[in-house]
């Protein structure tokens, strides 16, 4: 368990949060020209990375708003929180 | 087999105090080069390797672990092995598993502790009845033996289960398979490991993959804490860490690892002779052979490889197996672990 600092509402326990997965996926525009494996690429695959990941988490009990968070999945540290269509303060 | 266990080998080691006993396996450096390497001492990795020597006849292989074989999710899960799966594709690969985990012991020479005492999985609301129900009809079209029980046949099944209507979770049915049951993990990689370096595989442990060499399309090796091993095929068995070792090719892989924690209590005497599962509660309980209620819970829904899970995940679990099982409210928890599936 750890905390996470709401860009909207301040620090809070982790419980009050959902998370959301890999950050900055982008939609595809023409989802209609996709083929099977760019379908397969934008839905399934991901970094999974163990080390500094850019996530999407939602203040599901809080404020209800989504923002990304960069956090060390290796032991759990956030590094950094900004809103949607922000950029990140570190690479 | 050099050290085959038997009767005679432990009345023979019993004069000597059981001192003499022979590894089990050997501890060799690696070699420069192998025709294939399984990166990744579990369960999988080591049955991987057994059945390539055996079935396919590939004896210069080797598998490299990073820590002790069976230390990963291997040594770390609540042990249950059941085939009920609702898919064709899903029951086929698991029941051709409980099938060989039938005639493991003797097969590898080394008691794993196989334990059929059935495993049951508990319904709470409707669609969870309806569900159950269809899966049990889908195992028996693929002839895995399923039966469907009422709430009064749970409570007969597993008397200390609380089947009130106003608890929180109420028990409104349940299936049972009565092939499903347990195994003691640890044996299961050291069976394996056994017989796989006894047919000639190498066992390569404190041996952590740090790079994988490309050329083009092929790999021409891993680079590891032990240096350069040459090799043209690669297997990938990390569990948790498979896409941190793929990402080492180049290869992105549809995964995301999550934790998933377990807890066991202090032992008590026989108490619980079968498995209880509540998927949608996230409650899993047996009793170990040594006494202690083996307890999994649910996993986190975030991405960490820190082997630890949240605490409100092991006392969502906790509060419904009070719920379930009142009489367990006494009960000490001795110790708590995560994994990364
Ligand atoms: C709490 C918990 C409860 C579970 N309960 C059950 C259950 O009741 N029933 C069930 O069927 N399943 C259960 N599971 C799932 C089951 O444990 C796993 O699916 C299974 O153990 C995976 O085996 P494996 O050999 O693939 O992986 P692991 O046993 O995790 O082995 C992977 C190995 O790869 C090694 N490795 C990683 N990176 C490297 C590297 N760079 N170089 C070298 N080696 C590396 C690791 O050290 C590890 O030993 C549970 C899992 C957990 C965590
Ligand atoms: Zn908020």
């Amino acid at each position: 368990m750890f905390i996470i600092n709401c860009p909207y509402c301040g620090e809070r326990e982790q419980t009050e949060f959902k998370a959301g997965g890999e950050a900055h996926i982008v939609r595809p525009k023409q989802p209609t020209e996709l083929s099977d494996d760019e379908w397969a690429e934008y839905l399934f695959m991901r970094k999974n990375i163990k080390g500094i990941q850019f996530e999407r988490w939602i203040h599901i009990h809080g404020c209800r708003k989504w923002f990304n968070v960069v956090r060390d999945t290796s032991n759990d540290e956030i590094k950094a929180v900004y809103k949607m269509g922000e950029k990140p303060l570190i690479k | 087999m050099k050290n085959k266990y038997s009767f005679f080998t432990l009345l023979k080691n019993a004069f000597s105090y059981h001192e003499n006993w022979g590894k089990a396996w050997r501890d060799p450096e690696p070699k420069k080069e192998y025709e294939a390497i399984i990166i990744g001492g579990g369960g999988h990795g080591l049955a991987t390797a057994y059945y390539l020597a055996k079935k396919h006849n590939m004896r210069n292989i080797a598998v490299v672990e990073k820590g002790w074989i069976g230390g990963g999710n291997t040594g770390r899960n609540t042990t249950i092995i059941r085939s009920n799966y609702l898919w064709d594709a899903s029951a086929g690969l698991y029941d051709h598993a409980l099938k060989i985990w039938e005639g493991l012991s003797q097969e590898l020479n080394y008691n794993v502790m196989f334990s059929q005492r059935g495993v049951m999985n508990l319904a709470h609301n409707l669609q969870d009845v309806r569900d159950l129900k269809r899966r049990t009809h889908a195992n028996r079209l693929n002839g895995i033996d399923a039966i469907y029980l009422n709430t009064d046949e749970v409570k007969k099944f597993c008397p200390i289960i609380n089947t009130s209507p106003d608890i929180r979770y109420p028990v409104l049915g349940g299936t049972l398979q009565r092939r499903a049951g347990t195994a003691r993990h640890d044996a299961v990689a050291w069976g394996y490991a056994r017989g796989a370096d006894e047919m000639g595989v190498d066992i390569i442990q404190n041996c952590e993959v740090k790079g994988i060499k490309r050329n083009g399309n092929d790999v021409e090796g891993i680079e590891t804490t032990k240096g350069f091993i040459k090799t043209k095929k690669i297997g990938v068995v990390a569990a948790g860490h498979s896409s941190v070792i793929a990402s080492m090719a180049g290869l992105r892989l549809p995964l995301e690892s999550k934790p998933l924690q377990a807890l066991v209590s202090e032992p008590v005497k026989p108490i619980i002779d079968t498995v209880v599962m509540s998927n949608a509660v996230h409650a899993y309980v047996s009793q170990s052979d040594k006494g202690e209620l083996v307890i999994g819970a649910g996993t986190d829904d975030y991405i960490s490889y820190s082997q630890k899970g949240s605490h409100e995940i092991v006392e969502g679990t906790l509060s419904a197996i009070l719920e379930l099982y009142p009489i367990f409210s006494r009960m000490r928890m001795l110790r708590q672990w995560g994994g990364y599936c």
